[in-house]
């Protein structure tokens, strides 16, 4: 009783800035909604004139992110409901193609055929595909007789851990690149996800380009080596890693908890992951070869020897369609991607008890918006 | 009765006493955290698994030498059969030590009463009011379909039916009984697709699927109680002039509702904590889907999955659901025991 | 709305009798036709049930081989060469779980039915029936957060123990070899299938044990047998068709169980019996609900035809079971 009441009080407040906001606008609404473009990378998207519901699903590792994004941007916008599904990006990406989604997450840019289609679905329009949850994957591992805070390993190391090559803690590859820490030692324990995941597919895909001559597999969403430790979603993965010593493994970094994390080596030095030197690696990588002004997608230089720069990411891509059928949907859809861009969209994500991801950077930001701008309603 | 202690065989052979596996139970016990010092220190779990093995043996030996052979293997029995009881509470005991002692951290009234909107990261607030309902409405779909269904066939089974057509029922209903539950979901999932299409997702399909593992349940229990009214009472009924119809709802029912009630209750029970046909077919969702027929819905044993499966804060959230989960089903049981009980007709038994 | 009429009298009238005519005809004829036409819906699910299944599954037993490439799930198998060690897999984890229930269970059978107080006995019964109760998600998070740790060391010691060491070096792998921590096994699996099917075996054969005609149990003691003996002779011989049965029903539930294993096992896909290695072998269901939800296209289709599989499986044992009860009813002569 006491949590609902002092929710609508919430709403109350909110609905009175609503009022003044609106009062400032003027005469502000109608069928261009670039707007609420201009305004969304100010205040949050918090346009006067958006109510109705718009639905999303998609890839379940932007799952918190979204979370958080929906309630900052509900406080804004109080008429607005929105709901995210966590269904997985390949159930996400169809769901959005056959029109039961205005938006869509997905870990993976669509491919060709995804994209035609997406024409139909979209009134003649584009698909818009941004980069906006930027994850930094981190390699756990349980050693509790190690009291440094990260054990180094370059790229070579880790897929010969992870390909079942390396198997003690006291290997020499591992050894070389920490002088000064006390390895243990104790067979390595090499663990995966049982389930098909984006976060399989992102570290495999750093470990070819990183060490492809050492991970042969190639870049797979479920894992390809038989007869290894494994936990389905993130949770089974910190669970099994928890269980026993000497095991090592991947995951969301916000979830690392009181697990060590690898250090990875770039260049000259190793990187402990940050949520700065994560977004570091969107700036070195290039636009893919079919990238538009509508299709920010990024082709993540992985291997790249940049200082500073922590290459094993996430990136999950937010879809939405360049030309819906009503405005409704044309300014909501719009408005949640404008705040879900903004600082403090990406800043509330990065906080880590929400989804500790790494915020965009401000020459992202501005592509992203102006390909927000031209959102818009057919006919 | 006799058979509980046995008649006391004529003594040709001397008998240990009878207050003697006391002492060596706690001598084995003493002998058993003795050798965990030994090694890496005494463990509840230890103690009880040594000394269990060491009672045996000692037990065993001893008879052997002051009984013979057969009392021995006597003892042996008795001791196996015992300690096969006890060693089946250990899961129960600690399964609901463990769910009692992580679900209370954040079982309370405004869990049940919140649900998860604005809910993210590692917030710790929130609830499974939506799961609760949710439930309801699936089990609920599936008690619809799964109970007029059930007791219509039992009702046709026992007063109706004969030959092949009966007879066949009986065993596939037996049969159906053991149905996988993730082909249950498989099934409603298939039939949604193929007749609704792929976008469809509701309550409906997570009914229809828990519909499937319901009805042979219910058919069986029904079927049961029917076959416990004695026939007298149908053939007064008839001498009454009441037709046969009149007769099963007014009679044969009516003698029996207090197990049929008790077998639907059971009925629910087993369904409702079923996950994998749930997890394929309804989905999750964060907030209280009013709509049985439109959208996805939360459910408790997904919801328990899923707050598994995100941990962190969420673990414990699922601790609390799992509570939830199992108060209800052990509400669910007694109630169903306490029908059963104090409602039977005397002259069912 | 129906305030009014919620006194019990029947909304119909109650029947007349006329000459020449049985009463209620009209409603016995409505009244049987329901009945009977419930019992044969019964009959129409189950058919549905495997046809629909059919119908999906259809598509991936006709593709050609190549047409799993794209599947990643299924690592570039072929449909057969997919299925065949989670068949495997399937039916190793059972077998576990019926060779740790089917002796507890005569064991607690046995207890409430010939060693437990009467007054003690229903109550015991009824507790072993709350296992039975029990959601199997939950037994999933018992079995990670309780179960792991407590096997781990007893696991570790069969792994490592002069006698299997003995065998490694001499014979060559044995089914306890290489064990790795956490207790993420196939062994872990089936114990936790066990416990689960634990509470429907003994209800089978506590019921069976209890019919014991009383007469040759007290035979059997008045020649100055033990209770042992006396079970050995009366108890058990009457019985063993009922264990078999329950055994059965035991097994097609333990084939099906998916949450559980789904949780506490680190699946793989190969046929062997290391017992105690991770990532060795999956059941069928529990790949199903792992796999499903990203799945997409002729994967699901794939899946589906795993669960067709599974559902052959289960009705043939189930189908198997019932014969030997219904066997077992005629030569008894009980009920």
């Amino acid at each position: 009783m006491k949590l609902a009441s002092s929710r609508r009080l919430a709403g109350i407040t909110a609905i009175s800035a609503l009022a003044l906001t609106l009062a400032a606008c003027g005469g502000g609404d109608g069928d261009d909604t670039s707007t609420d473009g201009d305004t969304g990378g100010d205040n949050g998207g918090a346009s006067a004139d958006l109510s109705g519901s718009i639905a999303g699903s998609g890839a379940s590792s932007q799952e918190n992110a979204v979370g958080g994004w929906i309630a900052g941007f509900t406080e804004a916008n109080p008429d607005v409901t929105v709901t995210y599904d966590p269904t997985g990006s390949g159930t996400g990406r169809e769901q959005f193609l056959n029109g039961t989604v205005l938006f869509a997450g997905s870990d993976a840019a669509m491919d060709e055929e995804e994209l035609a289609s997406g024409v139909e679905r979209c009134f003649g329009g584009e698909v818009i595909e941004l980069p906006l949850y930027i994850s930094p994957i981190a390699v756990i591992y349980n050693l509790p007789s190690v009291d440094a805070e990260h054990i180094n390993m370059d790229a070579a190391t880790i897929a010969g851990v992870f390909a079942g090559e390396i198997t003690n803690w006291n290997d020499p590859a591992i050894a070389d690149a920490n002088p000064d820490v006390e390895l243990p030692d104790l067979p390595i324990v090499p663990v995966n996800r049982s389930d098909e995941s984006g976060t399989t597919e992102n570290f495999t895909e750093y470990l070819t380009a990183a060490a492809g001559d050492v991970w042969t597999h190639g870049p797979v969403e479920t894992w390809p080596i038989s007869g290894t430790q494994s936990g389905a979603q993130t949770s089974g993965m910190i669970d099994v890693v928890s269980g026993a010593e000497g095991t090592i493994g991947y995951a969301d970094a916000s979830r690392a908890g009181d697990l060590g994390t690898v250090a990875v080596g770039v260049g000259e030095e190793f990187v402990p992951f940050s949520p700065e030197a994560a977004a570091k690696i969107i700036d070195v990588s290039p636009a893919t070869a079919d990238a538009t002004d509508l299709r920010l997608t990024i082709d993540l230089a992985r291997d790249t020897t940049e200082a500073g720069t922590y290459p094993i990411v996430l990136v999950s891509y937010s879809i939405a369609c360049s030309v819906y059928d009503n405005e409704a949907d044309a300014a909501n859809v719009a408005g949640y991607l404008n705040y879900v861009a903004s600082p403090e969209g990406q800043d509330r994500a990065a906080q880590p008890d929400v989804a500790g991801s790494a915020p965009i950077s401000d020459d992202l930001r501005e592509r992203v918006i102006a390909a927000l701008d031209q959102i818009t309603v057919a006919g | 009765m006799s058979v509980t202690t046995p008649p006391v065989p004529v003594r040709t052979t001397r008998r240990l006493p009878r207050w003697a596996p006391i002492p060596v139970l706690v001598a084995s016990l003493l002998l058993a955290a003795g050798i965990q010092f030994l090694g890496d220190g005494p463990t509840i779990a230890g103690v009880f698994f040594i000394g269990a093995i060491l009672f045996g043996i000692i037990m065993t030996v001893t008879s052997r030498v002051v009984e013979g052979e057969r009392y021995a293997k006597d003892r042996l029995a008795t001791t196996l059969v015992t300690f096969a009881f006890l060693l089946a509470l250990i899961p129960l005991v600690s399964l609901l030590w463990i769910v009692i002692r992580d679900g209370v951290k954040r079982f309370s009234w405004e869990f049940l009463t919140t649900d998860m909107t604005g809910i993210y990261g590692q917030m710790v607030e929130g609830g499974a009011f939506h799961a609760i309902i949710g439930t309801v409405y699936v089990t609920g779909i599936a008690s619809i379909i799964a109970i007029p269904l059930g007791i219509f066939t039992a009702i046709y089974l026992v007063e109706y039916g004969r030959g092949p057509l009966s007879r066949g029922i009986t065993v596939l209903v037996d049969v159906m009984t053991g149905i996988p539950s993730i082909v249950a979901g498989l099934f409603a999932f298939t039939l949604f697709l193929v007749i609704v299409g792929p976008a469809y997702k509701s309550a409906l399909i997570g009914g229809i699927a828990l519909a499937v593992l319901m009805t042979p349940v219910v058919v069986r229990s029904v079927e049961e109680m029917l076959r416990l009214v004695p026939n007298e009472l149908r053939e007064a009924s008839y001498a009454l002039g009441v037709p046969k119809w009149l007769t099963i709802v007014k009679v044969v029912l009516r003698t029996a509702i207090a197990g049929i009630t008790t077998g639907v209750m059971i009925a629910i029970a087993r369904v409702i904590g079923e996950t994998a046909p749930l997890l394929l077919t309804v989905g999750i969702a964060t907030a209280v889907n009013w709509d049985a027929f439109d959208g996805r819905i939360a459910t408790l044993p997904v919801f328990v999955y899923r707050q598994y499966a995100q941990g962190g804060a969420s673990a414990d959230r699922a601790w609390a659901a799992a509570l939830t989960l199992i108060i209800i089903v052990m509400l669910l049981n007694l109630v169903a025991r306490l029908v059963s009980r104090y409602f039977s007709p005397k002259g069912a038994r | 709305m129906a305030v009014t009429d919620s006194p019990p009298s029947e909304p119909e009238a109650p029947p007349k009798v006329r000459a020449g005519r049985a009463p209620g005809r009209l409603g016995n004829r409505v009244f049987q036709g329901i009945s009977t036409a419930s019992g044969i819906f019964i009959l129409v699910i189950l058919a549905a049930v495997a046809i629909f299944l059919l119908v999906r599954a259809w598509p991936a037993v006709t593709a050609a081989p190549s047409a799993f490439e794209d599947v990643g799930f299924m690592l570039g198998r072929d449909l057969w060469s997919w299925v065949w060690p989670l068949l495997f897999g399937t039916a190793i984890s059972s077998v576990i779980a019926l060779v740790v229930a089917v002796p507890l269970s005569i064991g607690i059978g046995l207890f409430i039915s010939h060693y437990a107080p009467r007054r003690l006995a229903q109550g015991l019964g009824y507790l072993i029936d709350l296992l039975a109760a029990i959601p199997s998600v939950i037994f999933g998070l018992w079995g990670i957060q309780w179960l792991q740790p407590l096997v781990s060391p007893l696991f570790t010691w069969l792994s490592t123990n002069p006698a299997t060491a003995w065998l490694e070096e001499n014979v060559g792998p044995t089914i306890f070899s290489g064990y790795q921590a956490p207790a993420r096994n196939i062994l872990t699996a089936g114990l936790v299938l066990a416990i689960m099917v634990l509470p429907i075996i003994t209800a089978t054969v506590r019921e069976v044990f209890l019919q014991t005609p009383r007469l040759h149990e007290e035979a059997s003691l008045a020649l100055g047998a033990t209770r042992w003996e006396m079970i050995r002779q009366a108890v058990l011989p009457f019985g063993r068709s009922g264990v078999i049965s329950a055994t059965m029903l035991g097994l097609g539930r333990a084939l099906g169980e998916t949450m559980a294993v789904l949780m506490v096992l680190s699946p793989g896909y190969l046929i062997n019996f290391f017992l105690l290695q991770p990532g060795q072998h999956q059941s069928i269901a529990a790949n199903i609900a792992s796999h499903f939800p990203e799945a997409s296209g002729i994967g699901v289709d794939a899946l589906i035809a795993s669960g067709l599989i599974l559902f052959v499986m289960t009705f043939g044992v189930n189908l198997v079971a019932r014969w030997i009860i219904a066997r077992r009813a005629e030569f008894s002569g009980a009920n």
